[in-house]
């Protein structure tokens, strides 16, 4: 295996552009940042690899938190508890993991297997299962694959430990573990079904740690250079610019478990005079520029501070705030017909049919 | 209702009479280097106006001298003043690898981190305990406190702004062992968000000291001057809290200084909706008033470079004043200041920078300094440099409005002067009478506030935002407030992800008059 060794820098970086590419849910990575700022002062060091570099038969272990953002701010995820949900299920399987990897890059998950990594000592998998964030364990290249939902094991901080050791489908289990994480006290670390090297290379995005660190390292290069920060990333990635204006309306309500409602924005500068909207679940599913559909799911909506470029998240963004709205093209897994089953907008209840800003 | 309103800023402690509604006096003094001399001063000029004697000559009865002063936030920005603090939180086994401090400058740090002590305890969303609290543990940290010779302490605990029982519990317990030791519990302080809620119990008890020197250096001032009042101190949001709770909670009073500025001017100009721009010497700082109170700001604000979640008002701050450097050619205006040496420095004043006071004085908007001076400069210079000023201003004002329609302007500050009667996407440009004392006016009229921040179960949404609202009217009239006259001025409702059973967390804030000493409430 070829490795390559990520300096905290990096890890900066990659903190900020996976909140970008957390498309307004996932969770602001600030926490797991710090906490790998203190695994790297202790002397640990992550060793990052690329998929194609595994062995067909080793097995991969894949990481990320579940639980509500909010309790993720009061009880604070350790990395001593993400570790040993991965030694639980390995346990568990009897194998041994050579690799970690991300469920979901966007967001705080998109560091979390960094901490697991840090005290196992085993290298980060360059590659996800959603290349942003989704609210539900369905809306994975994995399950698109029809790869086994099962096991999960979930653990607490206390030494709680669970595992979902057999589930018909991705929709049974995202309905078992929320349970179990629920009475956990809404957040529990989680080993996602163990993946083989050779379904990891068939079946998982590749490439997403360096998208999301080539990101925020141009967010991160033009705020000390005093540059357009959203400038930078539309230069590193093949995205579109959207919109400029601030918000001018934001509802939210609670519905079937999850945070959904609308932002309403209202134009600068190009787009003055015009409005534009942008309805969420958790993460931003479909926008409307004057009442017309603009961008929807899978591609990817960014909302970005004007100002730093960093991203903006749907449980925190407020009224009065001055965004820029960019849009990043979606892997290749999402845009098939099965694909757009699991997350294109009529998975998320729109009658739509997927028209991307791409193909325009 | 009759209260003197103190400002004591870097430069200048301005003081105003306000009485029956009307600013009966205003005076602006130097700060000295012991506050004491500069309020007690600023006291003095206000008397020898004759502003608190009535006709027979006795000192009128006041109902209170409210302060507002930078004294705080200075303290935590310039590493100064800060006692060690005593780090005690309430959470294991969760949360282990971001211990207290984890995330402050290391500098400050070093400063105030006088011993971290983790323990079992806190709760969870929906109020079932995490863990028990651990009292052995918390009795046996005390003891080692006590050993180290600490005497201020910070107490967190998961979920405490839901259920303070473990950290009230905690202080006990301390007490118990350190009964001499100021303690700061982190649900006093609001907000979910342990580490920013606990950085800012963190900062509170590292201000024990200065906060109890500042007081009573305050209170020595008011009795020096022969003046019967209570004391209170201006708060971040706009409201004030008795001398006792600020001596206790000196964090809330972080940045009053541009809280009162704004609501010195809804108050000149008696509008309660409108933008405020408030021109000093050095920057120029922009915000929007809803209700009479400024708009929060509701992100992370980094205090000295900590993360805390202060209730701070949302201002954009340009580098525009009436000490900015102006350059020619090109046309250039600020953001660099001549700041508190205008008057040796600016060219009507015999130096050799050429500031906007300057071009203001040349083109006899101002009467001040030596016009011949600046009699250099002509009339389509002059208008150059002021409409570069006003494009200025006009975007700043474009990014700070919430509307897409024209809105009044509100301009005060000593600056004010730099704001033309007309502005594009402005209705009116509102200047108004003691405009340069708006921010001693803002604390002069400050109210008493009250804020409920917490997550309600199995409620309607009607409910659950009737019951945060009896308890955030509790904790007006306990902070001084009148029943009577509490009015709700923000109310909240966010539903929380994932969570079951209709979990809302409802944010209500009150705010009433501050109740006539000795009234029963």
């Amino acid at each position: 295996m070829s490795r390559r060794a990520l300096s905290i820098d990096d890890i900066e970086s990659l903190a900020l552009g996976a909140w970008i590419l957390g498309t307004g849910g996932g969770g602001n990575p600030y926490l797991p940042l710090l906490n790998m700022r203190a695994l790297y002062r202790e002397g640990h060091r992550i060793q990052l690899v690329d998929a194609a570099d595994l062995a067909d038969d080793d097995w991969v272990g894949t990481v990320a938190n579940m639980g509500a953002p909010l309790v993720g701010q009061e009880r604070l995820i350790d990395s001593l508890t993400l570790a040993r949900a991965v030694s639980v299920m390995e346990k568990h399987i009897g194998k041994r993991f050579a690799a970690l990897m991300s469920m979901e890059i966007g967001g705080a998950n998109g560091v979390r297997p960094l901490m697991a990594a840090a005290h196992l000592g085993r290298p980060i998998v360059d590659g996800d299962t959603m290349a942003r964030a989704y609210p539900e364990l369905q809306m994975t290249s994995v399950a698109i694959g029809g790869l086994a939902p099962c096991p999960v094991s979930i653990v607490d901080v206390r030494g709680f430990e669970s595992i979902v050791h057999k589930v018909p489908t991705w929709k049974w289990a995202e309905r078992v573990a929320r349970k179990i994480c629920t009475e956990y006290g809404a957040s529990a670390a989680t080993c996602q079904p163990p993946r083989t090297g050779a379904e990891v290379k068939e079946w998982c995005i590749h490439g997403t740690v360096t998208k999301a660190m080539a990101i925020g390292n141009a967010v991160r290069e033009a705020q000390r250079r005093h540059d357009d920060p959203i400038a930078a990333i539309l230069a590193v990635e093949p995205g579109k610019l959207l919109f400029r204006g601030k918000v001018v309306d934001v509802q939210r309500r609670a519905a079937e478990g999850w945070l959904r409602g609308v932002v309403r924005f209202d134009g600068f500068d190009d787009w003055r005079g015009s409005r534009m909207s942008i309805n969420f679940q958790n993460e931003w599913i479909v926008s409307f520029r004057d009442g017309a559909p603009l961008a929807m799911t899978p591609d990817l909506i960014c909302v970005l501070n004007s100002d730093t470029g960093e991203a903006v998240g749907s449980e925190t963004i407020r009224y009065g705030q001055r965004v820029t709205v960019i849009e990043l093209p979606p892997p290749a897994v999402f845009l098939s017909p099965r694909g757009l089953e699991h997350v294109g907008p009529r998975a998320f209840g729109y009658d739509l049919d997927f028209r991307s800003v791409f193909s325009a | 209702m009759r209260r003197i309103g103190i400002d004591v800023g870097g430069t200048n402690t301005d003081a105003v009479l306000i009485e029956d509604g009307k600013v009966a006096g205003a005076v602006k003094a130097p700060t000295s280097e012991d506050v004491t001399a500069g309020i007690l001063d600023s006291l003095k000029s206000l008397a020898a106006g004759g502003a608190l004697k009535d006709a027979s000559g006795t000192l009128k009865k006041l109902d209170g001298v409210m302060i507002g002063t930078t004294h705080f936030i200075n303290a935590v920005v310039q590493r100064r003043s800060l006692t060690k603090v005593a780090a005690l939180r309430l959470g294991m086994p969760a949360s282990a690898t971001l211990p207290p401090f984890c995330d402050w400058p290391e500098d400050l740090a070093m400063l105030v981190r006088g011993g971290v002590w983790m323990v079992e305890g806190g709760h969870e969303y929906d109020g079932r305990p995490f863990m028990p609290l651990d009292e052995a543990a918390v009795t046996k940290a005390a003891g080692e406190m006590k050993a180290a010779g600490l005497g201020s302490v910070g107490i967190s605990a998961i979920f405490s702004p839901l259920d303070p029982s473990h950290e009230r519990r905690a202080a006990e317990l301390v007490a118990r062992v350190l009964p001499d030791a100021v303690i700061t519990c982190s649900s006093d302080l609001g907000r979910i968000g342990l580490l920013e809620r606990e950085n800012a119990a963190l900062l509170n008890a590292a201000l024990a000291d200065l906060a109890r020197e500042t007081i009573a250096a305050f209170e020595k001032a008011i009795g020096d001057s022969g003046i019967d009042a209570p004391l209170f101190i201006t708060q971040n949001d706009g409201t004030v809290a008795e001398a006792d709770q600020a001596r206790r909670l000196p964090v809330y009073s972080f940045a009053s200084g541009a809280t009162n500025s704004m609501r010195g001017a809804a108050y000149l100009s008696g509008l309660a909706d409108a933008m405020v721009i408030d021109v000093g010497g050095t920057t120029t700082d922009v915000g929007q008033l809803k209700n009479g109170f400024p708009r929060e700001a509701n992100s992370v604000v980094k205090v000295g470079g900590v993360r805390t979640l202060f209730r701070m008002p949302d201002l954009l701050s340009i580098g525009l004043g009436g000490g900015s450097h102006v350059q020619l050619d090109p046309l250039a205006v600020g953001p660099v200041s001549v700041g508190y040496r205008l008057l040796k420095e600016g060219i009507a004043f015999g130096g050799n920078q050429l500031t906007t006071t300057d071009i203001a004085i040349a083109a006899g908007v101002l009467p001040l300094g030596d016009r011949r001076k600046v009699a250099h400069l002509g009339v389509a210079t002059c208008r150059k440099v002021f409409d570069e000023a006003a494009r200025l201003a006009e975007e700043a004002i474009d990014r700070m409005k919430t509307e897409a329609g024209d809105v009044p302007l509100i301009a005060v500050g000593g600056g004010a002067f730099l704001i033309p009667d007309k502005l594009p996407g402005v209705s009116k440009v509102i200047h108004v009478q003691h405009g340069d004392c708006a921010n001693a006016v803002g604390a002069a009229i400050a109210q008493v506030s009250g804020e409920c921040d917490q997550i309600f179960k199995d409620l309607s949404r009607a409910a659950a935002l009737a019951a945060a609202q009896g308890i955030a009217n509790d904790r007006a009239v306990a902070a001084g407030a009148a029943r009577a006259s509490l009015a709700t001025i923000e109310s909240e409702d966010m539903p929380l992800a994932y969570l079951p059973g209709n979990s809302v967390r409802v944010r209500v804030r009150v705010v009433g008059d501050v109740a006539a000493t000795g009234a029963a409430s």
